[in-house]
């Protein structure tokens, strides 16, 4: 689908930041904010924004307990359907968070979030590595989450400038 | 005892910048929300952080050429040419300096004899008239006008050439009015330095901030070229300011004049900092052009949001500063920035600090987070409001 200069410029304003008020949003396009509404129930109606999310560091809440683990697995394609199957089969389960296809030693990344690892073996063991396509898996876990989407998790530093410079 | 005679007479008569004052006065109070800075918000890329960590690794800590790196220069020579399409020899025709501040130096003590006098378009940089003076020469000053939205005339540069001018010493796009003069403006200036032959002076420091249209060069005019000493650098583009690493591009016999002033002066600039500078030019132009439409984005908010709360505001075409109004408050700039500073706690500069027209405007840097500027636009006007 081919999108315009401003389409595209607001998609990129709100990927980092979709709480911004449709009235800022209009004084950063130079549009109107009912051209703002417009396009963006446009790209909506379109699924080229298809959620707008919250990125949250759960390593920082006591009360979440959850794991997350990246598994390559390995398929053997489908005549007539290649991937699309197989990985529509994995990608039903609520426990899949994503799933991509990829070039490489591996054919498709799931990722997987769990209360435990104990739950993530298990569906990895009873879910997933038992679909017919499913020829090996190879489990990670991630130990730590520094960067997600474009953002370092880490504090970010002050202004450190000089208040009134020429 | 300390004798004032200690001291020239040249350096006494110098004023004090006149930002010195808010910069005290806003240093020392909490919770400031500063439209008072001149440079980005952005840090170095950290390609090009890295690539000057790796030049100390690798032992890079010696002088370099005087010029700076040929490496460093032929890429330079290349961006010039392919962004602005004017032509430069790496060898002879590029000087690397520490920062364009120091190419504004070397460029006025080169072509300067005593008494000698350089038209200076105002408002501009604080630091362009004494450095003039500094260099034994006389500024006079020209004053780009509001009701032109800050665009200085070829006839108003006209009138006060006398015999004793040397240059015309321009700024586009200009820091503190974020005006860019376009391609006939710049036609027009042209002329009237070729008919009473005079140098040219083009910092060109904010060209790679502009929004709305491309960039033309002043030396990319017709017959310019020749009679011009351009000023460009890594701090505003690349978000590179504590580097210090700028770069003048002039005519063989001028650059060659102004080596032997750079290498008596100076030596070179700064190794690691020419590192980076080499591996900014050669991967960081996507940044570039990220920073510029982050810029561009804020821009527009904060001059819409200026006219929505009643202060008249052009919209500027480039550098990262807004120019507003403030004339309708009844207030001076002084004043005015002096009171938002208190009653509000937002810094802002005073537009007579960087000459007379601006007057009645103040300078506000839009190179903060979109948070600060809606913070700002809230405070100030929550400030307007007493002046219905």
């Amino acid at each position: 689908m081919h999108l315009n200069g401003q389409e595209l410029e607001l998609l990129r304003i709100i990927e980092t930041n979709s709480r911004i008020e449709t009235a800022d949003l209009a004084k950063m396009t130079d549009l109107s904010e009912e051209d703002i509404q417009a396009t963006l129930q446009k790209l909506e109606d379109m699924r080229i924004i298809v959620r707008y999310a919250t990125l949250i560091n759960w390593a920082k809440v006591d009360e979440y307990h959850g794991v997350t683990a990246m598994i390559d697995v390995k398929v053997t394609p489908k005549r007539g359907v290649g991937f699309d199957e197989v990985a529509q089969r994995i990608y039903r389960f609520k426990e899949v968070e994503s799933v991509y296809l990829m070039s490489g030693a591996y054919d498709l990344s799931v990722i997987i979030e769990g209360r435990s690892m104990n739950e993530v073996a298990q569906f990895v063991s009873d879910k997933l590595s038992t679909l017919d396509s499913v020829i090996s898996t190879t489990t990670h876990f991630i130990l730590k989450k520094y960067k997600h989407d474009g953002t370092i998790f880490e504090p970010t530093e002050k202004d450190k400038r000089i208040v009134v410079s020429p | 005892m300390i004798k004032t005679s200690y001291i020239s007479k040249t350096v006494q008569e110098l004023k004090p910048s006149g930002i010195r004052k808010f910069f005290d006065l806003a240093a020392n109070m909490e919770g400031v929300v500063s439209l008072g800075v001149g440079e980005p918000d952005f840090v170095t890329s950290w390609s090009a952080r890295e690539a000057a960590i790796n030049s100390l690794e690798m032992g890079h800590t010696s002088y370099t050429a005087n010029a700076g790196m040929l490496e460093l220069r032929e890429e330079i020579a290349h961006y010039m040419k392919s962004r602005f399409h004017v032509s430069y020899d790496p060898e002879e025709e590029i000087i690397v300096t520490v920062g364009a501040s120091q190419g504004i130096d070397i460029a006025l003590r080169t072509i300067l004899n005593p008494g000698e006098e350089i038209i200076v378009v105002e408002p501009c940089f604080v630091a362009y008239a004494p450095i003039v003076t500094m260099a034994g020469g006389v500024p006079v000053t020209v004053q780009a006008l509001p009701e032109n939205d800050f665009k200085i005339k070829a006839e108003q540069i006209e009138e006060l050439i006398t015999p004793k001018t040397k240059a015309l010493f321009i700024c586009s796009p200009n820091n503190p009015t974020g005006t860019q003069l376009g391609k006939s403006d710049l036609e027009a200036i042209a002329e009237v330095v070729i008919k009473h032959d005079l140098l040219v002076i083009s910092d060109e420091i904010y060209a790679e901030l502009v929004y709305d249209e491309g960039y033309t060069s002043f030396a990319a005019i017709d017959g310019i070229l020749e009679r011009t000493i351009l000023l460009n650098g890594f701090s505003k583009a690349f978000a590179m300011t504590g580097w210090r690493l700028g770069f003048v591009c002039a005519p063989k016999e001028i650059s060659q004049a102004m080596l032997k002033v750079h290498q008596y002066a100076i030596m070179c600039a700064p190794t690691m900092a020419q590192y980076a500078a080499l591996e900014a030019l050669q991967h960081g132009m996507s940044d570039v052009e990220d920073m510029r439409s982050s810029y561009r984005r804020r821009r527009n908010y904060i001059v819409k949001s200026f006219n929505e709360i009643g202060l008249d505001c052009h919209k500027p075409g480039g550098a990262f500063y807004a120019f507003p109004s403030i004339r309708k408050t009844g207030l001076s700039s002084q004043e005015f920035a002096e009171r938002l500073l208190l009653e509000e706690k937002v810094a802002v500069v005073p537009g007579d600090v960087f000459g007379e027209s601006g007057e009645g405007h103040i300078r506000c840097s839009y190179a903060s987070s979109m948070e600060q500027l809606q913070e700002a636009i809230k405070r100030i006007s929550r400030f307007m409001e007493r002046f219905n």
